[in-house]
């Protein structure tokens, strides 16, 4: 008599299962399946083109009514297996049939997670995980209202362009910074996420989900920060969960999942389990490919073959939705002994990033090409040295699979009508002509003859290659010092190309200019967060994990990673209120310096830094703000006391320069700003070797720039002469707002002036009146953005994270 | 010879500490600098750079490294050594997450005081 074998649950994995025992071992069962859904075997994975009417069910059947008589297979639609007997090995279903077994897989799946908020169990919340699910969810659809998609990883990003074809209006709800950061890193993560807006969804990252609105069905979402978003559908996809209930009331072991050993065995020796609902090597399985894997141990093992064994192997994903290419695979995580290749193709939308690890492939993650993604896969799964063709791997097995080529063999290997330059439309033979034709010699030259390379720039480095290929020796290309090791590109093109590609984020423009890192680096990232600053004001949203601590934390660490703070006083003017607020600050937070700065204020050093947020809320209690003297921005204005009190002052000098503090403060720069104003050419607060300085005399005020007394000392620079304080305060601005489109990252005013020249200067911001009062409108119109005192929004609570611990474990183990 | 005991610790959820940034956990060892890398990993290092003293919880994180903030060294977050010219090397802590909890184990640190 043929052994029986009863099945719980028919999904994909006990579906494969019995496929392969049916071919290796046809006969030796009486095959029984109970299935809580009323229906046959159909592929889940193929729920998102359903949903977005690219199929229908019929397409994505696998076993169909057929299939079961053919094998002689029981199967019981709508019965839900409500307990074991393992003793009596004997199952009972929901409709009330008893069978036996001598074999037994349980197959239960997963069940979906709902977040248990209020309004969770409201009529128009679903989940996302069957044809139940998909067909209510077309139903809803026919409404074309709003949908919300609480969740932004595959299941619910998929669900949300489905229900987006199906004419609904959908934003995805995602509580981390970026979509599907399982599966994909953040750079990959913001190109999707621009992609799926690009379909019309609206994305919110880092959103918290408060409840769901509606008496007895969905009204809507509320969003912890208090958003809420209209919604006459709520779907839920934010992770599954194994469904091993019945595993457990049966007494097996259960832990995430039902516990199983490498041959699927449960801890009943006759009873397997199969697919989400198993945990073997301590990990549950969602994806496809390990699950089909178990499937076939269990076929071996049934059919009789003790030696089979599940080992898990790397996984990998690709996203459903029509129009956007996505694969990941493996391990992408950074780490010691790893390496990345990264290949950016801004034109056509393309980012790809191989990890190595020990000269073979950890892990991958493609956006916008995944031709290749299945040679990578291979490569990955089977762990092959990749030494020999590591220079030319990422650009896939058409390239790399043959022997190592060099790049500059694959340019000199590449025909004369390829073309290189895609804005200019230039072909190799046209630049190779010129080069040699006209005898250029310089990049430059023959970016003005050939206009190669002269508009996005990002084919410069194949121009490059093929100017040395064509001159050899004779070619010298390091003209340009690139910003970082994270770049080719320079300051200056970086800060062109950020215009001319209107890039307004880092991710966007590390991906825009090709960059070599994933994330930059200490180098290349403040000084990015800057030009997009200055480039883009009320419009970029300042990242301050890219900026140098004491920019973040408007302090100044000092060598013991204390702080110091320096309130404003301006012009150097000060009060008896302020100092007395100052000596009550130092005494309340025994702090242990206090010190009178060069430019004309006072310095409380040794400030811890937890106590920051108290000290500037004491402070700004008695009027005073953020002195910046931590910033790549407006210092000081030093001032002497001019007509107020000297007998030689000839203007206010004081006053002005107070006026000149209060418009200029707050305002980012390439490198700090300072300035001075003295009442008279006797220079009491030594205009002339500030970064602007201010000479009054009878007549009116000489504008003076490009001094310093740092690292170099120098005299400043005359700029001009002006009749009035406002024209002083237009001139001064214009020439800041100048500094602060042209000045590379770091560069004090007098480089800069010395590297574009003093003439130039004086001619755009002296001579030409028009362009000068652009400049100055350009200036305030970022004021705009930019006066709102730091100490205070910090005093309110802003970053509270960077001022207080994560843990304190210091206390109580001390007391162990 | 003793076997030390790994004892896990929970010092906090991962989405505390801002993506590419740091947190400190206070130990009484001394300060404990928790990373968050773009990745999402997390790493954990004594919080004193090997070159000056310099607070590594402060530094720019970029990839897996961090950037100290008194003199730029750049410290591997996984292994806790210079990168670069520069040698030198700070104790690292292992962490775990789980559950989008950190959980560390300070023990390496007291293994110092027992050698």
């Amino acid at each position: 008599m043929r052994e029986k074998l009863v099945v719980i649950g028919n999904g994909m994995a006990p579906g494969r299962a019995l496929d392969r025992l049916f071919e290796s071992a046809p006969g030796t069962y009486d095959v029984t399946i109970f299935n809580a859904e009323p229906r046959v075997n159909y592929d889940r994975i193929m729920l998102s083109p359903l949903l977005s009417g690219e199929k229908t069910f019929e397409q994505i059947v696998i076993h169909g009514d057929g299939w079961y008589v053919k094998h002689g297979v029981t199967l019981y639609k709508g019965h839900r297996i409500t307990a074991i007997d393992r003793v009596g090995k004997t199952v009972t279903s929901s409709g009330g049939v008893t069978a036996a077994y001598d074999k037994l897989i349980i197959a239960t799946g997963s069940v979906p997670i709902v977040i248990p908020v209020p309004g969770s169990t409201l009529a128009g919340v679903l989940t996302y995980r069957d044809l139940d699910d998909v067909q209510a969810m077309l139903l809803a659809a026919k409404s074309r209202g709003r949908a919300v998609v609480i969740g932004g990883g595959l299941l619910g990003l998929e669900a949300a362009a489905g229900l987006s074809d199906q004419g609904m209006d959908v934003t995805v709800l995602h509580l981390m910074p970026t979509l599907m950061e399982r599966q994909l890193d953040t750079t990959a993560g913001h190109l999707l996420q621009r992609a799926v807006e690009a379909r019309g969804i609206k994305v919110i990252t880092k959103a918290n989900t408060e409840a769901i609105l509606g008496d007895t069905k969905v009204e809507g979402v509320v969003l912890k920060d208090g958003t809420e978003l209209p919604a006459s559908l709520v779907v839920m996809a934010v992770g599954i969960r194994p469904n091993s209930a019945l595993a457990k009331d049966a007494g097996l072991t259960v832990k995430r999942g039902i516990v199983v050993d490498p041959t699927m065995r449960t801890s009943d020796p006759d009873i397997f389990a199969l697919g989400e609902c198993a945990e073997a090597y301590g990990e549950c399985y969602g994806l496809v490919a390990p699950l089909y894997e178990m499937a076939n141990v269990v076929a071996a093992q049934l059919a009789g073959d003790a030696a089979a064994t599940f080992t898990p192997s790397a996984t990998a994903t690709k996203l459903k939705v029509t129009g956007i290419n996505l694969f990941s695979a493996g391990d992408f995580a950074e780490g010691k002994d790893r390496e990345e290749i990264v290949l950016r193709d801004a034109s056509r939308g393309i980012y790809k990033r191989l990890i190595l690890n020990d000269n073979t492939l950890a892990g991958a993650v493609f956006y916008g090409d995944t031709a290749d993604s299945a040679w990578f896969f291979d490569l990955l799964k089977r762990g092959v040295d990749i030494a020999e063709m590591r220079e030319t791997l990422i650009f896939g097995p058409s390239f790399a699979g043959g022997p190592s080529l060099d790049p500059m063999a694959a340019v000199a290997a590449l025909p004369d009508d390829a073309e290189i330059c895609g804005c200019n439309g230039v072909c190799k033979g046209r630049i190779v002509g010129a080069i040699t034709g006209q005898k250029l010699k310089t990049l430059d030259e023959v970016r003005a003859h050939t206009k190669a390379s002269a508009s996005c720039g990002s084919c410069t480095g194949l121009v490059e290659q093929l100017m040395k290929a064509t001159l050899g020796e004779g070619y010298n290309p390091a003209a340009v010092q690139p910003m970082c090791a994270c770049t080719s590109l320079g300051h200056d093109d970086v800060r062109r190309l950020i215009i001319a590609k209107e890039l307004k984020t880092i991710p966007d423009l590390m991906q825009g200019l090709e960059w070599k890192t994933s994330c930059g680096c200490a180098k290349c990232r403040p000084a990015l967060n800057y030009y997009l600053l200055a480039t883009w004001p009320g419009e970029y949203q300042d990242d301050s994990q890219s900026r140098f601590i004491n920019e973040r934390v408007h302090a100044n660490i000092q060598k013991d990673g204390t702080y110091s703070v320096v309130p404003r006083m301006w012009g150097g003017m000060t009060s008896a209120n302020e100092l007395r607020a100052i000596a009550d600050v130092v005494d309340k937070f025994k702090i242990p310096a206090v010190k009178v700065t060069g430019g004309q204020r006072v310095d409380m050093l040794g400030v811890k830094k937890e106590d920051l947020p108290a000290v500037w809320a004491d402070l700004n209690k008695a009027g005073m703000v953020s002195g910046h003297a931590y910033a790549k921005g407006l210092r000081t204005v030093k001032t002497c006391v001019g007509t107020d009190w000297c007998r030689f002052g000839t203007q206010d000098s004081t006053g002005l320069g107070i006026k000149i503090e209060k418009f200029m403060w707050g305002s980012w720069t390439p490198a700090k700003v300072k300035m001075a104003v003295s009442g008279c050419p006797r220079n009491c607060s030594e205009a002339t070797c500030k970064d602007v300085g201010v000479i009054c005399v009878d007549s009116g005020y000489d504008i003076h720039f490009a001094g310093a007394a740092g690292l170099d000392i120098k005299g400043t620079e005359v700029l001009g002469h002006v009749d009035s304080e406002p024209e002083a305060i237009e001139v001064i601005a214009a020439l800041v707002q100048l500094y602060r489109e042209q000045g590379r990252y770091l560069e004090r005013i007098y480089k800069w002036a010395k590297r574009v020249g003093l003439d130039t200067i004086r001619k755009q911001i002296m001579d030409d009146v028009e362009r000068r009062r652009a400049l100055y409108d350009r200036f305030v119109f970022s004021q705009k953005f930019a006066q709102s005192d730091p100490w205070s929004e910090r005093v309110n609570g802003r970053d509270a994270h960077e001022f207080a611990a994560l843990a304190d474990f210091s206390i109580k183990e001390a007391a162990e | 010879m003793t076997v030390t005991q790994q004892a896990w610790v929970d010092a906090g959820a991962l989405i505390d500490i801002p993506v590419r940034g740091a947190r400190v956990v206070k130990t009484a060892q001394g300060c404990v600098a928790v990373f968050r890398t773009a990745e999402n990993e997390a790493f954990a290092l004594e919080d004193r750079c090997p070159h000056k003293g310099g607070p590594l919880s402060q530094g720019i994180v970029h990839g897996a490294s961090v950037t100290c903030p008194l003199h730029n060294w750049v410290i591997s977050l996984k292994t806790g050594e210079a990168q670069g010219a520069d040698a030198g090397a700070v104790k690292t802590v292992p962490v775990r997450i789980e559950n989008g909890r950190l959980l560390l184990d300070f023990t390496t640190l007291t293994a110092r005081d027992a050698a």
